[in-house]
């Protein structure tokens, strides 16, 4: 029949000279350049990556069970130090959000792939060796000066070995990397909405990997600037950064944290747009205030530039220029403080589904309230004099980067793995490998607080037998296995359903995004038509539409559980 | 992950009790201010994390799902609403702000000494005491220099003869002394917590914090920054002395530094390599 109508209605002949043959098997995931596969590149590389960075912790942990532990050479501790925060920040959390943008953001406006598809498939690479030209230097010697590698302890004067040269290296290829998919997630974004997908109807998660992408681009070429300035300073014999020479250390301090304020909401921001995605869904209910909470991570993207010196708080600087950071830090609780009420007001009153989603996405609420607000008592500059560079702060940027980003990660990965395997989580799995993250992260951090008010410096190799330290830190390290132990868990889940999941089919949430009117998986060109989008939530119209044409009860539809019976 | 949990149980009160009333205080005054500060922003921060837990913990278990409950109202927003909690967290930072800067001053303005604490004169002649930034008080200045790994004190108020001293930092009771610090490799960061504040030593940069010890002590505390290998093991006491006893203290180092100095100069002399 096919056949015959091309025949029957006959069109100018479309001449092909010739058709490569499509890769298959692996060569395929080498030569790709579909979003959905570098997408999932991307968030299987990266999760390699979180295996690796957390075993680097765990063996901190170890070290750090007892007082005056001897376990590890205070060389290799710094080195895992460097290792793990290199890791987690720039190997992980960054491009893991660039693996669920890339997946995600077509599908969810309505587009066949990015707008630079080739540029796209760079950006994996070069990320990809980033990565393995810094963990090449395990086989040599690993970068120690931290992942904030202050100068000048990382000048060549004290670490002549060629760590900080790798470590300088990855900056680079992941920054280029996060450039380029910058401005890949802008041209797609700007660009290729689908027909009726105004910018007050875009996702939010497609909002948070925009503002993202813009952070990126703003801040990166600081840091850019600073580590060229490292490496010329550790061979050509510059001295930007050595005071000896007229440089000035605090110039690197200035340069990195310029970068890397940003750089926490680089890893918040689109965690903040997974979640507002997540609850709505599982709430039943919309996303409370969309424009508020659109326009609060806009507000924090732009606070984000202005807040970069508390991280210096300690430093030789006028107490007027202090007195600015601790008022403009300040000023970011704001916008922070709106999202969560929103997410809390989007709960309220909803019929709230407890699938495994919504229990990583509960979990993120809770957690990140505690790092937003010891964020706030860190930002009293005073309080920060005492609480600067310890436990305090290690237990602060993991409430806000694990407890708020990875877990919001994590949530994500459930409530997007059906759409990317055409499989469900398992549920209990799922279940018991939240129950042991969160009991695990709680554990390892709640107590760290503590160990910062009593005065543990963090980036320390061993401490003595004073106070409640061993005691403390013996909790912090059994946590952190129990967590350990939660992620494998997941990890576990995701090789079981990938090949015996139960069939997801296109939409299993009853979610309101495009991506879940295609199939699961989504096939190569995402969509055969593309729907009008009409409103925030262009699949509970279609999911109504669908029902009026079917002639019933659009809730017997969009809601299976719901009977009339009240 | 029972036995952790019961662990947690067994600590946790202990630990809390810490949380709240940390053991830091009765050093310095600039120290007490900053844990004052302390717990005043964890009292609205506790406030504010009750709340926002109590309203989590309440959807998620009042709002569950149930099997034949009703389909919930469709609220997009409320903008009063909205508006409100905006201006309330608005109005919380303000206030925090306010509170801030009105223990700034007694956190960053030194102290006067207490008429008990060390004066000029003695047995070494020590002048200078007196400095512009101790308003009507005499002080003492010390100057801090970090090095891979130990801490360097130096007394510049000593007139005509070098003491310095390492690791332990002898220092008067009832006296307000200043502190001027500075690093000669990396950067390092000077903290007793009882005493204030940390203070980053950078080289090519002099930094300042002070405390006034009341009570005579040892006072520990460790270098905050990393700085290499030895960064955990860059640990620094302060020794807070009677008066009488820090005198004989500095004429005792100032002797011991001269003679060091003369046996150096004296070997030198012999292997003729000259006066430094």
């Amino acid at each position: 029949m096919e056949a015959a109508t091309l025949v029957a209605d006959a069109r100018p002949e479309i001449v092909v000279r010739g058709i490569r043959e499509r890769p298959t098997g692996w060569t395929s995931w080498l030569t790709t350049t579909d979003h959905k596969r570098i997408g999932l590149l991307y968030l299987f590389t990266t999760f390699v990556f979180f295996i690796l960075g957390g075993v680097e912790a765990l063996l901190m942990r170890l070290q750090l069970a007892q007082p005056n532990s001897t376990l590890l050479e205070p060389k290799t501790y710094n080195e895992l130090v460097t290792m793990h925060g290199t890791t987690m920040v720039f190997l992980f959390v960054v491009p893991v959000l660039a693996g669920f943008g890339n997946y995600l953001v077509p599908l969810m406006i309505g587009a066949r792939d990015m707008a630079f598809p080739r540029l796209n498939a760079l950006s994996y690479w070069l990320f990809l060796g980033g990565g393995l030209v810094f963990y090449a230097s395990v086989f040599f010697t690993p970068p120690s000066a931290g992942w904030t590698s202050y100068a000048p302890l990382s000048d060549n004067a004290f670490l002549p070995d060629n760590g900080i040269d790798a470590w300088i290296f990855l900056i680079h290829l992941t920054g280029i990397s996060s450039l380029l998919g910058a401005i890949n997630f802008t041209a797609t974004i700007h660009n290729m909405r689908a027909r009726g997908m105004s910018w007050g109807r875009m996702p939010v998660f497609v909002w948070t990997i925009l503002v993202y992408s813009y952070l990126l681009i703003l801040a990166l070429p600081a840091v850019a600037a600073a580590v060229t300035m490292l490496l010329t300073d550790r061979h050509f014999g510059t001295a930007f950064f050595d005071n000896t020479g007229g440089g000035d250390p605090l110039l690197w301090q200035h340069l990195f944290w310029f970068f890397g304020h940003p750089e926490v909401y680089i890893m918040a921001l689109p965690a903040f747009g997974m979640i507002s995605e997540i609850l709505p869904v599982f709430a039943r209910k919309p996303l409370f205030g969309y424009k508020a909470v659109v326009a609060s991570a806009a507000a924090i993207t732009f606070l984000s530039m202005l807040v970069w010196a508390h991280h210096m708080f300690p430093t030789p600087t006028a107490t007027v220029v202090l007195a600015f950071f601790m008022l403009s830090s300040f000023a970011i609780a704001v916008p922070t403080g709106i999202k969560i009420f929103n997410w809390l007001a989007t709960l309220w009153r909803g019929t709230i589904v407890m699938k495994t989603p919504l229990f990583f996405a509960a979990g993120f609420l809770s957690m990140f309230v505690i790092g937003g607000i010891s964020g706030v008592v860190l930002a009293i500059f005073p309080v920060d004099w005492y609480f600067n560079d310890t436990y305090f702060v290690v237990a602060h940027i993991h409430y806000v980067l694990f407890g708020g980003s990875v877990f919001a990660i994590f949530a994500g990965l459930y409530y997007w793995f059906p759409k990317m395997s055409g499989r469900m989580l398992s549920e209990g799995l799922g279940r018991l490998s939240f129950l042991l993250m969160f009991v695990g992260f709680n554990l390892t951090f709640l107590v760290q607080h503590s160990l910062g008010l009593e005065g543990m410096p963090r980036r320390i190799y061993r401490y003595p037998d004073y106070s409640n330290w061993p005691a403390l830190n013996l909790i912090s390290t059994v946590g952190a296995f129990v967590l350990g132990v939660g992620v494998l868990v997941t990890v576990v889940n995701v090789l079981i359903s990938m090949r015996s999941g139960t069939r997801a089919g296109n939409d299993p949430w009853q979610a309101n995004t495009l991506e879940w009117f295609t199939q699961s998986p989504p096939p190569e060109n995402n969509f055969d038509v593309v729907p009008r989008v009409r409103s925030v939530e262009p699949m509970k119209d279609i999911r109504r539409d669908v029902a009026r044409r079917a002639g019933r009860a659009a809730e017997t539809v969009s809601q299976p559980v719901t009977t009339g019976a009240t | 992950m029972l036995g952790a949990l019961a662990l947690l149980l067994i600590a946790a009160p202990s630990a809390f009790a810490d949380f709240f009333t940390p053991e830091n205080k009765g050093g310095s005054r600039n120290a007490d201010d900053i844990q004052t500060l302390f717990v005043i922003a964890m009292i609205i921060g506790g406030v504010i994390f009750a709340g926002v837990e109590g309203v989590l913990v309440y959807s998620l278990i009042r709002f569950r799902r149930r099997r034949g409950g009703p389909e919930p109202a469709q609220i997009r927003g409320n903008t009063p609403l909205e508006m409100g909690w905006t201006v309330g967290a608005a109005v919380i930072v303000a206030i925090l702000a306010v509170i801030t800067f009105a223990f700034l001053g007694g956190i960053t303005t030194p102290e006067r000494s207490l008429p008990s604490g060390a004066t000029a004169g003695n047995a070494l002649q020590v002048a200078s005491i007196d400095q512009a930034s101790v308003p009507g008080g005499h002080s003492l200045e010390i100057h801090v220099n970090g090095q891979q790994y130990l801490w360097r004190y130096d007394y510049p108020a000593v007139r005509g003869q070098q003491v310095f001293g390492y690791y332990d930092m002898y220092v008067p009771v009832g006296t307000t002394v200043t502190l001027k610090i500075t690093s000669s490799d990396v950067a390092h960061s000077w903290w007793i917590p009882k005493l204030g504040g940390k203070a980053d030593a950078i080289p090519g940069h002099t930094n300042s914090t002070w405390f006034r010890i009341n009570r005579p002590g040892i006072y520990t505390g460790e270098c905050a920054e990393l700085c290499g290998e030895g960064h955990a093991d860059m640990r620094a006491r302060v020794i807070a002395v009677p008066p009488a006893q820090f005198q004989a203290w500095l004429v005792r180092q100032a002797a011991d530094i001269k003679d060091a100095q003369a046996k150096l100069s004296l070997a030198r002399q012999i292997r003729g390599e000259g006066n430094p």
